[in-house]
């Protein structure tokens, strides 16, 4: 039997050895890290194992679930009932108010489809939960529970009941992850729903502020004004609210104003999320209308169809479907 | 033989309860605070065993802690690489050091890492960290001798029993 090898060969010594080492490994994480950050190699390979990690994720989770679920097993009966009146109360005016909502939604359908019916967008909403870990050093990302076996696909809308929370920017295949609103490498195209005016809401990297730059001086808005997405860019659908005008000042240069608001969604509350489905077709030029055999009005008996009219062509590019 | 295999199981279990760690959210506002716990163990292990902790090692935590958190691949893997050589480097005089000069070391190298890592962020164009992070290496430093502590017992114990049974 041989005698075992030793593995370094005595041409550097121990110390060099290690020093080279370490460059390379060095260098290897360095090709790592520029082939990730230029072809997205992490996804794929985060993609590949997603069977083993989801489970990870799901591990690092539960003890604050179990946190959450012993707070609730050992909450006060009085305090219980307590908020189960307030419930009831609250339910019951909401129920009136969505009584009244519904006769108007059913009119203002009518109405919309006469007008154009290219904005009925068929809105299903799938509900997901929040997996409760952080993703990298900031809290801007969150993990939902639901990915690609579940249909969900990069671009989905994440709403709250209150207003708009994000967007899907990766999905595995049982969980996805979305970017909040207030991460500063999100936009959102916005309107001021009393004065139609237009902006884009950044996010900041702070929880309860967004930041709508470059607004003109002359712009009417006050602090307490509502923003909606604007449906511009076709990617938020529009409508929704995203947030109320804390304060205006004039920004560095003096020559636009920009707004501070808060975000209308909850979005340090974890919890149950819808995610939008059917979305409109992403931003770019509507393609043109193939223009083959006959007009159809010439059609016999068949009405023109809305999708070959002139209006609906020449028609925004955002919304086109 | 016995006495090794028990010993290896503690380690890994103890790498992948750090991993795990890194993942558990904390309330909002001391989020930035949080304890780099994978570096914590590895530091322990590498000051206490000789050939259980390498370079090598430390690299291919790093790319589990970063298909993890998901955010760039090869990042933590450098950091943790150049952190355990460090240590492996100081390793015998880091060994005999008082607690609170130990502590004082591992601020020091992590405060090493979160430069590093402000650094790899900014190359790859990523938003600055917050300004709470910076004190992250120094809650570090502070729970140090409890996670020294922890992990010293559960390896007598561990060796203890190992070598009962051998």
């Amino acid at each position: 039997m041989a005698l075992p090898q030793k593995e370094s060969t005595p041409i550097f010594s121990d110390a060099t050895a290690g020093t080279l080492r370490l460059i390379a490994y060095l260098a290897m994480a360095a090709i790592l890290m520029v082939l990730d950050h230029r072809d997205g190699w992490l996804h794929r390979v985060r993609y590949a194992t997603a069977a083993a990690i989801v489970p990870i994720y799901k591990l690092a989770a539960a003890p604050a679930d179990w946190i959450h679920d012993a707070a609730t097993a050992f909450t006060q009966r009085r305090d219980l009932i307590d908020e189960n009146r307030q419930l009831r109360e609250a339910l019951l005016l909401a129920e009136a108010r969505l009584n009244r909502m519904n006769a108007v939604t059913h009119q203002n359908q009518r109405l919309k489809q006469l007008l154009d019916t290219r904005q009925m967008l068929g809105m299903h909403a799938q509900l997901a939960r929040l997996i409760d870990v952080q993703l990298g050093p900031t809290r801007d990302h969150v993990m939902l529970n639901v990915g690609a076996d579940e249909g969900v696909h990069v671009g989905q809308v994440m709403i709250d009941s209150h207003g708009v929370m994000g967007q899907v920017i990766e999905t595995l295949p049982h969980a996805s992850v979305a970017m909040l609103v207030i991460d500063p490498e999100h936009a959102v195209p916005v309107m001021v729903s009393r004065t139609g005016l237009r902006g884009i809401a950044h996010g900041t990297g702070d929880t309860d502020r967004l930041l709508v730059p470059n607004l003109p001086l002359s712009a009417n808005l006050r602090v307490g004004d509502q923003l909606v997405t604007s449906g511009l860019g076709g990617r938020f659908p529009a409508g929704f609210p995203v947030g109320t005008v804390t304060a205006l000042r004039h920004d560095a240069s003096g020559m636009f104003m920009e707004a501070q608001v808060k975000p209308a969604a909850e979005l340090d509350r974890s919890g149950e999320v819808l995610l939008l489905r059917d979305l409109p077709d992403p931003a770019g030029p509507p393609a043109p209308a193939p223009e083959v055999g006959p007009p159809a009005s010439l059609a016999p008996g068949t009405p023109p169809k809305s999708r070959t009219t002139p209006a609906s062509s020449a028609a925004p590019a955002g919304v086109a479907r | 033989m016995n006495r090794v295999r028990t010993q290896g199981l503690a380690f890994w279990i103890g790498i992948v309860l750090a991993l795990l760690l890194m993942l558990m959210p904390l309330p909002g506002a001391i989020q930035p605070l949080k304890p780099y716990w994978p570096a914590l163990v590895l530091v322990y292990w590498s000051l206490e065993s000789t050939d259980r902790v390498s370079v090598g090692l430390a690299f291919c935590t790093g790319l589990a802690a970063d298909l993890l958190n998901g955010a760039l691949l090869g990042d933590q893997a450098l950091r943790l690489a150049v952190l355990v050589f460090i240590v492996l480097r100081f390793r015998s005089r880091l060994r005999f050091f008082p607690m609170w000069q130990q502590s004082l070391a591992v601020w020091l190298l992590l405060m090493n890492n979160h430069v590093l890592q402000a650094l790899i962020r900014a190359f790859a164009g990523a938003t600055p960290m917050p300004a709470l992070s910076w004190l992250a290496p120094a809650v570090d430093a502070a729970i140090w001798p409890f996670v020294f502590l922890l992990l010293d017992d559960v390896n007598t114990r561990v060796r203890g029993k190992g070598a009962k049974a051998a």
